[in-house]
């Protein structure tokens, strides 16, 4: 089924080209990356997460994300959503492959990474997310594939595809848990050591994950003749806005736990992040950015006339997405580690290499969602 | 004072042999492994009785540390352990430094102590705590805690993930983030210890190449006035002694790693 992906317009072409060449940057940067060593990232003793992990620990949310439209469909049977559940579940391959490349870039020894199954140890919670991402990208190939296989050929997907789309719904559930737990078991870093981290990632991986989706489809809509459904669309979108609501509700919560007890802990990684400290405030504009972003996405979505204007509608989806994306991609891992265990202030920059880097997976991944959008709108038209 | 010596020696000679017959061997085969002895009984035929009775630990003399201990501490820690230097603070290595009371004691800092603490510098380095997290969030095992209490690194296993580093409530770990051998060009080696590679995690390991040849660690040793170093699971040791003597503070107590580095005030 892939040749579908081989036949297109010029467009299609000059987008596919395009990415590659973004993927050619990044890769070249990799290369030096490898040579140099991580040094040629603004990371450092202080911040010894950047970019890389912060944009993975995004992505796994976008993945989860996915599981907002297997719910409905498979466990509700929602029929409005058997058009579309498949982009869902192509969005969750793409989101988890892109995880496990930022996984890779940020190792300083990837030749060793699989000393991680040749040493197994439970308890560390890497061991765990490995298992549950490749796990997740397993399933999600085998249910997306299989589907798209039997709709092709006219038939009712095998039975046997069943077990795993109930499967993938706790395991993506687990994947965003099992990342937050990387973050929230460790001693010493107040920002991360929170019980509702988990809650916290799930309710903006749901936010984030369907809010990509929807501009997505409207995209595919747009470039071509495929029809999401406007019902559809329009219930992932009160999904979305349902999701932003716990999430920004969490991250009150969050506030009031640190402030109401005054612990200083507690509240210097919030400090840091939104009102600076100790004379650093670098990223005060991005977090209060994402906070309107936040709140502005809600108020959209949640006016029925504005919602259903697809303008506002994707500026919406554009917001949140946003939105999380800099509490999640950015702040979460930064301010984890600001200020230091010795409650110093050291900021990070990225460098231009390791925002290639970045920038090249996500080029893959879009170029594996071109790929496979383009094969199930093929199908889709070859059937209508 | 330092650590007694004929206590020493008696205590060295036990690991030796121990470690020539039964857990030597058990490391060599299966590096890491040992730190998962704490409370498994009988992993691979050893039992927790037949290790012997050693915790190491060590103490620091506050009141006796100045600038010029810490620069001789930290030219012999470097030298012995051939550890890079850089110009540029991100890419830092450092097993042993000193810094204010206030970094040092973060959170535990009280204004109103003694202005003569407040400003002398306090040595910090690895705590090699008792329960800790660096080595409970490793994947590979690449940092384990032996049975000695040394928390030590396997710089060959370590794929260089830094989630120890997030681990480290007391930011005790170094990363190379570029070639080490690059901050070492133009100064004197120590032939008899490895030169690390790029994109793997390092720290202090209170010496274990010279505790298991029966030494003590060098700071110690270059510093006998300031640190103690011993056995804290013998009630006659001479840092049992220290202790139970002078008063002592240990950095973060309350998140529960044990840290087994011991401020005298
Ligand atoms: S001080 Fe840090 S590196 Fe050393 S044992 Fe404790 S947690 Fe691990
Ligand atoms: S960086 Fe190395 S020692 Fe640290 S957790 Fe990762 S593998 Fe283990």
């Amino acid at each position: 089924m892939l040749e579908k992906a081989l036949v297109g317009s010029q467009r299609y072409w000059g987008w596919i080209i395009f990415l590659l060449a973004v993927i050619g940057v990044g890769f070249a940067c990799w290369i030096y990356q490898l040579n140099y060593g991580l040094g040629i990232t603004g990371m450092s003793r202080d911040i010894s997460w950047g970019v890389y992990i912060a944009q993975f620990t995004y992505f796994v949310g976008v993945a989860a994300g996915a599981v907002m439209l297997v719910i409905p469909k498979y466990l509700h049977h929602y029929q409005k959503y058997a058009n579309i559940v498949i982009f869902g579940e192509f969005l969750a391959i793409a989101a988890v492959v892109m995880c496990l490349l930022f996984i890779i870039v940020d190792i300083g020894q990837p030749q060793r990474m699989l000393n991680v199954l040749f040493y197994p140890t439970p308890n560390s919670i890497l061991f765990w997310d490995m298992i549950v991402l490749n796990g997740y990208l397993a399933i999600n190939i085998i249910v997306g594939w299989n589907s798209l296989l039997a709709e092709r050929k006219h038939v009712p997907p095998p039975a046997w595809i069943k077990p795993f789309i109930y499967l993938s719904i706790p395991w993506a559930i687990s994947i965003h848990t099992v990342t937050a737990f990387l973050y929230a078991g460790l001693p010493g870093r107040h920002l991360w050591l929170t019980a509702i981290m988990a809650p916290r990632f799930l309710a903006s991986a749901f936010a984030a994950g369907p809010s990509l989706l929807i501009l997505l489809l409207l995209l595919v809509k747009k470039l071509t003749r495929f029809e999401p459904g406007e019902e559809a669309i329009q219930s992932v979108a009160k999904t979305v806005c349902y999701a932003q609501i716990a999430n920004m509700f969490f991250l009150a919560l969050e506030f009031f736990t640190a402030f109401y007890s005054n612990i200083p802990g507690h509240m210097s990684g919030l400090k840091y992040l939104f009102f600076g400290l100790d004379g650093y405030h670098e990223l005060v504009p991005w977090m209060w950015t994402s906070i309107t972003f936040g709140l502005f996405g809600i108020l959209l979505l949640l006016i029925p006339p504005l919602r259903r204007n697809h303008t506002f509608l994707v500026v919406a989806c554009a917001s949140i997405f946003f939105s999380t994306w800099v509490d999640k991609g950015v702040g979460l891992v930064i301010g984890g580690f600001i200020p230091n265990p010795l409650e110093q202030v050291t900021e990070y920059h990225p460098t231009f290499p390791e925002i290639a880097i970045a920038t090249a997976i996500w080029a893959i991944g879009a170029l594996i969602l071109t790929i496979l959008y383009k094969v199930v709108v093929s199908v889709r038209q070859e059937n209508a | 004072m330092s650590m007694d010596r004929r206590e020493f020696i008696k205590i060295a000679g036990i690991s030796a042999l121990l470690g020539i017959t039964g857990k030597g061997a058990f490391e060599l085969l299966r590096p890491g492994d040992l730190d998962a002895f704490e409370g498994q009984e009988g992993g691979a035929g050893l039992r927790k009785e037949d290790l012997p009775k050693i915790r190491w630990g060590m103490t620091i003399d506050v009141k006796k540390c100045d600038g010029q201990v810490v620069q001789k501490v930290r030219g012999v820690c470097d030298y012995l352990h051939n550890i890079p230097h850089f110009n540029n603070k991100k890419d830092e290595v450092k097993w042993i430094w000193g810094d204010t009371y206030e970094h040092a004691f973060a959170d535990g800092a009280n204004e109103y102590i003694d202005d003569a603490i407040k400003e002398l510098p306090f040595l910090l380095l690895c705590n090699h705590c008792d329960h800790p997290p660096c080595v409970r969030v490793c994947p590979t095992r690449a940092t384990f805690k032996r049975p000695d209490g040394i928390v030590a690194m396997d710089y060959h296993r370590c794929i260089g993930c830094r989630f120890c580093m997030a681990a480290c409530p007391f930011g005790s770990r170094s990363f190379n983030w570029r070639d080490p051998r690059e901050g070492l060009k133009g100064r004197k080696l120590n032939p008899e210890f490895p030169t690390r590679m790029r994109g793997v995690v390092e720290k202090c390991n209170f010496c274990v190449e010279r505790i298991d040849k029966g030494q003590i660690p060098a700071c110690a040793e270059a510093a006998p006035e300031v640190m103690t170093f011993g056995n804290l699971a013998d009630p006659n040791s001479n840092i049992r002694q220290v202790l139970r003597v002078r008063t002592s503070l240990r950095r973060k107590i309350e998140l529960g790693t044990e840290p087994f580095v011991f401020y005298l005030v």
